[in-house]
């Protein structure tokens, strides 16, 4: 059996000598050109006159366009159709492409793409959330709100309560391999594109759009990426339209790759967020009510925006019953970069905004924030059934009849998770008396956080070293330390239900190899080896014999970005799906060939056993070969039980959860504002795991990553909306020297108790948010200055730090 | 820009290309001698991808000169492996999965060699500290470390 095992990755030999080819590594064919943006250089207001003459002269040039030169407009949105690939006159954030130069090499079009003259007119931008609300710049008509009970009655009527804000920046996705396209122009008008990107289809969908050709005139192909993390899921679609638009007037290929500055400039980030909250809770910290207000700065453009801002109020909850509560979403429309996919895609700022509620809570009351998060905890893990004969109760508001029923328009954008509502089949589900819902009306019957706690908590000695740190702070006035243990509950699904599906193409050949090709694209998480394993694990047969193969529009259509962690979740099952048919078709064959039942033949250890005869298993496709039996066959899978209404916020979003919490120990130097992670300890939850060492990976990057999101991570726009952390050189990802002393995951050992691929669970986004504990250590160091409220916003850089500091201190 | 005739040594062999003085030495390696191993990640210095070494010195291509390499040595990933196989380092990034996405792997096996060469018995710390001028976004670097620690104990066996 191949699954399980701690396999390495695909491609690892290829990486480690420098072999593996990532789009600008592809040898570009002669003649091939090289394109640039050239951008705007204000964030509000209009282009009065364009002169590009410098920029056509300039060596090596071969071609500039305007948006008046393109074959149409290009839209480059995955949702709203609000992108035009170039600006025409009117700007709309600062870093915008105006206009596109094609040269014979990357920096020739480079230094081209700097000489335009562009004069404007600015009018005033709307950069911040407050300006954005005072002139009421939004997505969609108003505020999305979704309520459980009546809140703010809770709230009045408990017998303590709190409010606060939380500020929380914002992310750069800071792939190591920038945004990347190469276009090939094929016969009869036809175009080939490699891209840089999790999400072929929706490559193909709007490179067909942009040149006016159906979908099949264009085929996309990604081998893999340098690293994704949601920025490639519709930010590469600029590139790959630009590409082509070139190759299809000058009949050459076209190259585009992002120069990391304009990386940075031009492309969507992670949404920052303001939260408002409000809470009602008892002597015990049990919270009796909460309202959420978020502010969510979306930039120019819709993108992806609408269910990012859905995923933060979906995790409003994250591992907390809340009996009443009511979560209001503002979308802002804001002249800054638009805003897009990152991994946890607004889940990690929707849990942040109730941890923090849990830290406010607890400081309130004076105790441990864990026995806070713990008397809050859902109820344990359900045993089917045990509901006993309780009536189901049903939601009482009616679904309203404009949503269902909704006409698509033609040039819609089915594949994206931007896109516009399926047809609304949803209701929430029926929901047994005494079962705990979530505020959308998923009932929570899969909660392991109780054990899973309990063994965090041993296995990190939280209490002794909880004892310890408060010695050490009562001993040293300068150095503050601080400890905190916080859970994830990560529900697990596309929020937009019909992209919960999947496809895969198996072919086994005459000598026994298989070439496997799925919808999934790889971009680091080991999507391909898990998949591989599953394919070696239906055919009995060692992964060597298994030949993984690029993602490709033209062998697996109609797929889903690979995101919102459910690469291996879908494309484990259609690969299954596709591998169980060839596998029927041979056994059948087989074992009339050896008077056996088709159902005896067994596949295992690249044999197959067969009427007391044992084939290898070339010998076996041989055979099925010479007996004409189909060896290809196409795999599909849906995930099943999901129901979803968005408007009303009720249903069933998510398969299941993914479950996970980690303990992280910190220092601060109460001088400065300088701190440090000294120790991490993690348990996470990834069912029965396909690859261990892969899903290890998974949670020590996402960990780190969320705890860079927390901590150093910091974006700063000047006053004229101009993106001042553009590059490594001012924006601080984690380096090597960030890493923890002391850092121990480990993977709980459980299966999921929904029927996915091995019983395994998605693993891809969960992790990330494992960085809050980090960030709830250093508000706990920073309370241990003063009796004050530290009140500490993220990311919670030194001088934020800083400033907590001083507010405990000057105490209330 | 009349290009300019550049002799060198990449991982051994001598080689010549012509070269734009303004051309950076990543780009040279990568457009001219296709040697596309070493990664532009930020080309600033920042990032490490394109570290390759300069007659044993460890620098970021991105930051040097096609033409500085004129009469010297230079060495990058392609170069790592042997006729033997694999480098040490090379088949402890792949024991320990200390990769994900592969991009940043090249110029982290360079710095990690270059760091041996001066320091064959590094600690863990030594070990953090001496790469933490090479980012990577996928690993949390963990496994890089650990990778690095056990290829260093092999290669003093060896040695011994």
């Amino acid at each position: 059996m191949s699954v399980a095992k701690p396999l390495p990755h695909d491609a690892a030999r290829l990486h480690v000598t420098g072999a593996a080819r990532y789009v600008d590594d592809i040898p570009a064919p002669a003649g091939a050109l090289h394109l640039a943006f050239g951008l705007s250089e204000i964030a509000a207001g209009r282009i009065t006159a364009i002169d590009l003459d410098a920029v056509r002269k300039a060596p090596g040039v071969v071609g500039v366009w305007e948006a008046s030169d393109l074959p149409s407009d290009c839209d480059c949105s995955p949702s709203n159709h609000d992108e035009p690939l170039l600006s025409g006159h009117r700007i709309r954030y600062l870093g915008q492409p105006v206009f596109l130069v094609a040269a014979t090499s990357h920096l020739a079009a480079r230094r081209a793409a700097r000489l335009g003259k562009l004069d404007y007119q600015s009018r005033d931008a709307i950069l911040s959330v407050d300006e954005a609300m005072e002139a009421d710049s939004r997505f969609e008509d108003g505020p999305r709100i979704w309520e459980k009970g009546d809140a703010g009655e809770a709230i009045d009527g408990a017998p303590h309560a709190i409010e606060g804000v939380i500020e929380i920046g914002g992310q750069e996705h800071f792939y190591l391999e920038g945004q990347a396209a190469l276009a090939l122009p094929q016969e009869g008008g036809d175009m080939v594109v490699h891209a840089s990107t999790q999400h072929p289809t929706e490559i193909q969908h709007k490179v067909a759009h942009a040149l006016g050709l159906p979908m099949h005139g264009v085929r996309v192909e990604t081998r893999r990426m340098g690293g994704g993390f949601g920025g490639k899921e519709s930010q590469g679609n600029a590139l790959a339209i630009a590409c082509a638009v070139v190759a299809r007037a000058t009949g050459r290929p076209a190259k585009m790759r992002y120069d990391r500055d304009d990386d940075f400039t031009i492309t969507g980030k992670r949404h920052d967020f303001r939260i408002e909250y409000r809470a009602g809770f008892d002597d015990d910290g049990r919270l009796a009510g909460v309202e959420f207000v978020h502010l969510c700065r979306c930039g120019w453009a819709q993108d992806l925006s609408l269910p990012v801002a859905d995923r933060a109020m979906l995790h409003a909850d994250n591992a907390y019953h809340l009996p009443a509560i009511r979560i209001e979403s503002h979308r802002l429309k804001t002249n800054t970069q638009s805003a897009t996919a990152f991994r946890g895609f607004g889940g990690p700022q929707g849990m942040l905004g109730i941890e923090r509620v849990i830290d406010h809570v607890a400081h309130a009351l004076g105790r441990d924030p864990l026995e806070v998060r713990r008397v809050n905890y859902y109820a344990g893990e359900t045993v089917a059934g045990a509901e006993g004969g309780a009536a189901p109760r049903r939601p009482a508001v009616a679904p309203p009849g404009s949503i269902s029923g909704k006409m698509k328009e033609p040039g819609q954008d089915l594949a994206s998770r931007g896109g516009a509502e399926g047809p609304s089949d949803a209701g929430a589900p029926a929901v047994p008396a005494g079962v705990q819902t979530t505020p959308y009306g998923q009932v929570v019957e899969d909660f392991i956080l109780h054990e899973m706690t309990d063994r965090l908590v041993e296995r990190s000695d939280y209490a002794a070293r909880r004892r310890a740190v408060a010695a050490w702070n009562a001993a040293n006035p300068v150095l503050k330390r601080g400890i905190a243990l916080t859970p994830v509950k990560f529900g697990i699904s596309f929020t937009l239900t019909h992209l919960n599906q999947a496809g895969a193409l198996v072919h086994v050949y005459q000598d026994g190899s298989i070439h496997l090709n799925h919808g999934g694209t790889e971009m680091g998480q080991g999507l391909f080896q898990k998949v591989a394993q599953v394919a070696a694990a239906e055919f009995g047969v060692a992964p060597e014999m298994i030949r993984i193969t690029a993602t490709d529009t033209g062998k697996v259509p109609n797929t889903s970005a690979t995101a919102a962690s459910s690469g291996s979740d879908l494309n484990g099952m259609a690969a299954q799906a596709a591998c169980v048919t060839i596998r029927e078709r041979m056994a059948e064959h087989l074992a009339r060939l050896h008077q056996d039942e088709a159902r005896d033949v067994r596949f295992a250890e690249g044999q197959v056993h067969v009427g007391g005869n044992r084939l290898s298993f070339a010998e076996a496709a041989a055979l099925c070969y010479e007996g004409r039996v189909s060896l290809s066959a196409t795999g599909f899978y849906k995930t099943p039980k999901l129901k979803w209404d968005r408007i009303r916020g009720q249903g069933r979003p998510f398969f299941y959860f993914a479950y996970g919490a980690a303990c992280s120990e910190v220092v601060i130097d109460t001088l400065t504002g300088e701190n440090r992670i000294l120790a991490t300890h993690i348990l996470h939850d990834c069912g029965a795991s396909l690859n261990p060492a892969i899903d290890r990976g998974q949670v020590e990057g996402g960990f780190v990553q969320g705890a860079g999101w927390l901590t150093t991570e910091e974006l700063v726009w000047d006053g004229d909306g101009r993106l001042r952390t553009h590059a490594p050189s001012t924006y601080k990802i984690p380096a090597c020297s960030d890493r923890p002393d002391i850092f121990e995951v480990d993977l709980w050992d459980g299966r999921n108790r929904e029927e996915t691929i091995y019983r395994s669970k998605a693993v891809g986004e969960p992790p990330f948010m494992l960085g809050m504990s980090v960030f709830f250590a250093l508000q706990h160091a920073v309370s241990a200055c003063g009796p004050g409220w530290p009140d500490l916003q993220a990311p919670a850089t030194p001088e934020a730090v800083l400033a907590a500091v001083r507010r405990a201190r000057d105490g209330v | 820009m009349s290009k300019i005739h550049v002799t060198t040594t990449v991982n051994g062999d001598p080689v010549e290309f012509l070269a734009d003085p303004r051309e950076t030495l990543l780009d040279c390696l990568r457009d001219h001698l296709g040697l596309t191993g070493s990664k532009e990640g930020c080309g600033t210095g920042d990032c490490g991808a394109c570290s390759v070494t300069l007659d044993d010195r460890l620098v970021c291509s991105c930051l040097v000169l096609g033409v500085e390499a004129e009469g010297r040595r230079v060495d990058t990933i392609e170069g790592m492996a042997d006729a033997d196989g694999l480098h040490p380092l090379q088949r402890k990034f792949i024991e320990h999965a200390a990769l994900q996405c592969g991009f940043c792997t090249p110029g982290l096996l360079v710095a990690a060699k270059a760091l041996l060469v001066q320091n064959p018995d590094p600690t863990e710390e030594e070990v953090r500290y001496g790469l933490a001028g090479n980012l990577c976004r996928c690993t949390g670097y963990d496994k890089i470390v650990r990778a690095v620690m056990d290829a260093a104990a092999e290669m003093r066996q060896e040695a011994a």
